[in-house]
């Protein structure tokens, strides 16, 4: 118990010594970077889980490209639930010659059931928001919907043959979720207007919901009463179902997040370990006076884990206040992509930041700390005594099974965390033996030059484990930034220039069999190039050979996803341009067998070979046909495409829409309002705005991972700042006994200036080679680009390194300069 | 033998040999003694002599290879390392010669460690009174770098007389001081002694310093001599 009160007492002793300031420094540091990214991802989960009003505007909903059956809403009735009925598309509105592409939620009455719907009378004060119903007759508009428009409430749209005027502003709905997918403004209708607009026609492409609330015992006996009758395709939703699209968003984009955390936990636990060992060395001589004025070793444990835990607890506070500042930033980057306002952060991640600090703490100090215990007492009287030398190989091997739990937690998954444990030793260990590689190459060079070089060059030489531990987190800090950065944006441009001037940038969608013929020739008689006009045909995938497809089978998301979704089928006589069969044969013009071409990515996912009998099930129909050949789809040419298409004698019966895309020169946008005029119920999707769009989005999600891949550089500073420390004495020393001999300061300067700077040259140059190869491996496998390597990447690396190394090793160690060396020769 | 039952540190055939680069190596051999309570014994001999080895041994800092040390009539060789500090606990008291304070503590607090591990309440009166005893009333706040080495050892006395500890170990205690503060820091060590009647066990090759004692002895060839 003294021990421990003693302890207790030693903090604050510990605190004015300034021994553990950089201890603290990494400590918090991880803290800060984990406590940044789970303030985030955690105020984005509770927007996404938070309520069911805030998601469905309901406590439950079912989900059908159909309109809900009759006999649903009647039994929900029954039991006493109140419903309401919803009706989501994209189309395309007109006022005048201006066109904007919309989602429309058209709702009955009684929309909506829980949470509330805002609206203002003005765009210009959104503040002034009422809550109220919608009543048909009118639409309201998102605050963008008028600025893309430049019209004012009040003004009348074209909402396929219907007229509405846009009465008020929407500036809150319960059931919008975030952005993320949501590139279109949102337009909002009374469900009884959508009849005369002509827009909903039977294979277009909508999404119904019949909305619930009531009773949750009541509910919970009408869920179980229709989820088994439930129609294929239709869905039931409820709170922890209600936006699968963003959790699963959600969850890679924290898991991405995670994984630059947890680099930066890695660079500060390297920190943190050379810190605990100086600062346990140092401890040596105070072990031996405290077991020789009778301490036993178990009280000595009691003292040091007192003082640390004391300083994990400071360093947590620390890393979390950073953290709460931090995850504000990346609310206000990405936060809108997943809930229109995020809830305040919560207290959870504190835990998280305490863990890690912990964790880290254990990693790097109980080694070293297990073995002060075992300090002799008898080294009071012989220096030369010491604990008992730890086994490396427990260390490291403490440190990487340390991490190995941190990353299975971080990731949420023992697989995850194995394969990101591998990535980040292999990633370390290949820096390691460039940079150790790069050292070597120093040798010949370290005899040549002027003396100040040479002193530099050699103190690189002498502890190449400082200069290892150093490079490697400042290579792994500047590859991240260049990696975002430079190489991000060449790989966008290359992608941008290999599209063709000429490439579609409009598809039209939701084109009537009516329409088709005519919608064509206005193409033609416009001049405008396009791939066809093609039929699509809303189709499930029920059977692969005698096998159900059952998407629970798959063990990718991907998989799971697509076999759980109705695919857009087509028919064709002949192949597309941009498609090239690579296994089987394409039928014959005239062919009248079953048969089925499907896109090769689609066939390797789901598990679909060549010869497979395939049976989809479309309009409450069987079709079967068998899989004639496997072709391979150029998707970045931007025409319609499809995963599966079938001979014409197979599907031309079916309901379908059709589908185009044509490339709209900026002079012909009148086009567009003409299109919209003479084919109400045709959408428009302007494909370079979406692509702006994405581009922004992109642009966002790299800055919002740089900003968290910049706390990489603040522990690369701290590695740097911690290897200085632990060569101090010996460095004060060499300084000491060069400045007796007549150094200049400018002459140590030099020399300290080439030491940091070649180690930042080596990490430098070592990061762009990685930025480049990672560039490399992105252009080929993801983007499919031939790679053109950048060619200032190397040296703008290696200067970068050198500039920022240089000048923060200088700082480092400009106090060993200043002091007198008759001061630091006395003291040893 | 009635004296050694009073004796409270007391050494048997005590014999010490390390491993060398040349096969193995007495330092000390069959060697007897005993200290009584209040006794003040100083152990003479050249450097290399074994005078710190035996310190060691005798304060239960270090094992012995053959015979027994018994400290307060306990043998410690029956006991761990634990135990052996359990033992000293309040009840040993250390000069050194390089000091050993500690660092990170100013010159109070340093006096104050050993009455904290045993849970002293009034831990800070005493080391303030202490300190005034040694002369360093108004450096109570200083770190150790802030201290002459003459100063640091009166701390490093102050700290070892806080306990009031039944005897004192002392390792060449002036002999990293010049002459005058050497004699001064001698006079405070044998002053403190004769109020508090610890005994004192002191190694030292000066033979001024050795001659304080009322014990006199010659560590040579492993083994102790009486001197006159």
């Amino acid at each position: 118990m003294n021990a421990f009160r003693l302890g207790l007492r030693w903090i604050l002793r510990d605190w004015r010594g300034g021994e553990l300031g950089l201890l603290l420094a990494a400590l918090a540091l991880a803290a800060a970077a984990v406590a940044t990214v789970d303030f985030f991802a955690d105020r984005v989960e509770r927007a996404l889980t938070g309520s069911a009003a805030d998601l469905l505007a309901a406590d439950a909903a079912v989900e059908w490209s159909e309109p809900p059956r009759a006999d649903w809403e009647e039994a929900a009735h029954a039991a006493g639930l109140r419903t309401a009925r919803t009706l989501s598309f994209p189309s395309v509105v007109l006022h005048g010659d201006a066109t904007q592409l919309v989602q429309i939620k058209a709702v009955g009455d009684g929309y909506p059931l829980r949470g509330r719907l805002r609206s203002a009378a003005d765009p210009a004060a959104l503040d002034a928001g009422e809550t109220g119903t919608m009543a048909a007759g009118e639409a309201w508009g998102e605050a963008r919907l008028y600025a893309q428009l430049g019209v004012s409430p009040g003004a009348v749209i074209d909402v396929g043959e219907l007229r509405l005027p846009l009465r008020r502003v929407v500036t809150e709905e319960p059931d919008r979720g975030g952005d993320l997918l949501q590139f279109a403004p949102r337009l909002l209708m009374h469900l009884d207007d959508v009849p005369p607009t002509g827009l909903v026609g039977p294979a277009s492409r909508v999404s119904h919901r019949l909305l619930l609330a009531g009773d949750p015992a009541a509910l919970a006996r009408y869920a179980a009463w229709l989820t088994p009758i439930l129609p294929k395709g239709a869905e039931w939703l409820d709170v922890n179902r209600a936006r699968p699209e963003l959790n699963a968003a959600l969850e890679r984009g924290t898991r991405f997040l995670a994984l630059a955390a947890a680099t930066v936990v890695v660079l500060a636990g390297a920190a943190a370990m050379l810190a605990a060992r100086r600062f346990v060395d140092r401890q040596t001589d105070a072990a031996a006076v405290l077991r020789c004025l009778g301490l036993s070793s178990r009280g000595l444990l009691l003292i040091f884990l007192t003082r640390l835990l004391a300083l994990a607890g400071a360093a947590t506070l620390v890393g979390s206040l950073l953290g709460l500042g931090a995850q504000a930033a990346l609310g206000a980057l990405v936060g809108r992509w997943f809930a229109a306002d995020l809830p305040p952060p919560s207290l959870g991640p504190l835990l998280d930041a305490a863990v890690t600090t912990l964790l880290v703490l254990a990693a790097t100090v109980l080694p070293p700390l297990f073995r002060l215990r075992r300090t002799p007492p008898a080294r009071v009287l012989r220096h030369d005594l010491g604990p008992p030398p730890g086994s490396e190989w427990l260390a490291i091997g403490l440190a990487v099974a340390t991490l190995g739990a941190f990353l299975t937690w971080r990731m949420g998954d023992l697989q995850l965390g194995i394969r990101a444990l591998a990535g980040v030793v292999a990633t370390i260990g290949v820096l390691a033996v460039a940079v150790r590689g790069l050292i070597r190459l120093l040798d010949p060079i370290r005899l040549h030059g002027h003396t100040a070089w040479r002193q530099g060059i050699a103190a690189v030489a002498r502890h190449p484990t400082l200069a290892l531990v150093q490079t490697v987190g400042f290579g792994l800090g500047i590859m991240a930034l260049l990696l975002l950065s430079v190489v991000r944006t060449d790989l966008m441009a290359a992608w941008r220039d290999k599209l063709p001037a000429d490439a579609p940038n409009h598809f039209l969608i939701n084109i009537q069999p009516t329409e088709h013929e005519a919608l064509e020739a206005l193409l033609n008689d416009r001049g405008m190039r396009h791939a066809g006009v093609l039929p699509m045909i809303r189709g499930r995938l029920t059977d692969i050979g005698d096998r159900p497809v059952d998407p629970g089978s798959y063990a990718s998301a991907r998989a799971q996803r697509l076999a759980s979704r109705e695919f857009n089928l087509s028919f064709a006589t002949a192949l597309q341009p941009d498609n090239r069969i690579v296994a089987g044969r394409w039928w014959p013009p005239d062919s009248q067998s079953a048969a089925f071409s499907v896109e090769t990515g689609i066939a390797e996912t789901l598990g679909i070979a060549l010869g497979d009998k395939l049976t989809f099930q479309v309009s409450g129909q069987r079709i079967e046909g068998t899989v004639e050949s496997l072709r391979q789809v150029q998707w970045d040419s931007f025409n319609a495409n499809f995963f599966v298409v079938g001979t014409p004698a197979l599907l031309a019966g079916q309901p379908a829409t059709y589908i185009t895309s044509f490339h709209l020169p900026p002079d012909q946008l009148r086009l567009l309002a003409d299109l919209a005029r003479r084919f109400p119920s045709v959408t428009v999707i302007d494909v370079g705005g979406v692509l702006g769009q994405v581009r922004a989005m992109i642009e966002r999600a790299a800055l919002a991972l740089e900003y968290v891949f910049a706390f990489t550089l603040v522990a690369g500073v701290i590695v740097l700042l911690a290897a200085v420390q632990a060569s101090r004495e010996v460095r004060a020393r060499e300084i000491a006994v060069l400045r007796t001999l007549g150094a200049s300061r400018r002459y140590l300067y030099a020399g300290l200036a080439v030491e940091f700077g070649v180690i930042g040259l080596l990490a430098g140059t070592v990061a762009a080679a990685g930025a480049l190869a990672t560039g490399w491996l992105v252009s080929e496998t993801v983007f499919n680009l031939p790679w053109s390597p950048n060619p200032w990447l190397i040296p703008l690396g290696a200067s970068l390194g050198a500039l920022g190394v240089g000048a923060a090793g200088l700082l480092a160690v400009r106090r060993l300069v200043d002091v007198p060396p008759v001061v630091v020769l006395r003291a040893a | 033998m009635s004296g050694h039952s009073r004796a409270i540190v007391r050494a048997a055939k005590l014999g010490k040999t390390v491993q060398g680069p040349e096969g193995e190596l007495r330092i000390l051999g069959d060697l007897d003694l005993d200290v009584m309570p209040g006794d003040a014994v100083s152990i003479r001999g050249m450097s290399g002599s074994g005078k710190s080895t035996l310190l060691g041994l005798l304060a239960g800092l270090d094992k012995a290879t053959s015979g027994e040390v018994y400290l307060f009539d306990q043998p410690l060789t029956a006991l761990d390392e634990d135990a052996r500090a359990a033992l000293r606990a309040g009840q040993v008291g250390f000069v050194f010669q390089s000091f050993h304070l500690l660092g990170g503590m100013t010159a109070i607090e340093n006096v104050m460690l050993p009455l904290e591990l045993g849970g002293a309440r009034d831990a800070r009166d005493r080391a303030a009174a202490l300190l005034e005893r040694v002369g360093l009333a108004s450096r109570r706040h200083h770190y150790p770098a802030q201290l002459s080495g003459g100063e640091q050892q009166r701390v490093a006395i102050a700290r070892a007389f806080a306990t009031g500890p039944r005897v004192l170990f002392a390792d060449e205690p002036t002999g990293n001081l010049d002459l005058a503060t050497g004699r001064r820091i001698a006079d405070i060590l044998h002053g403190l002694r004769e109020e508090t009647g610890t005994a004192l066990v002191l190694v030292t090759h000066d033979q001024q310093l050795a001659d304080r004692c009322e014990r006199r002895l010659l560590l040579a060839d492993g083994r102790l001599e009486q001197l006159a």
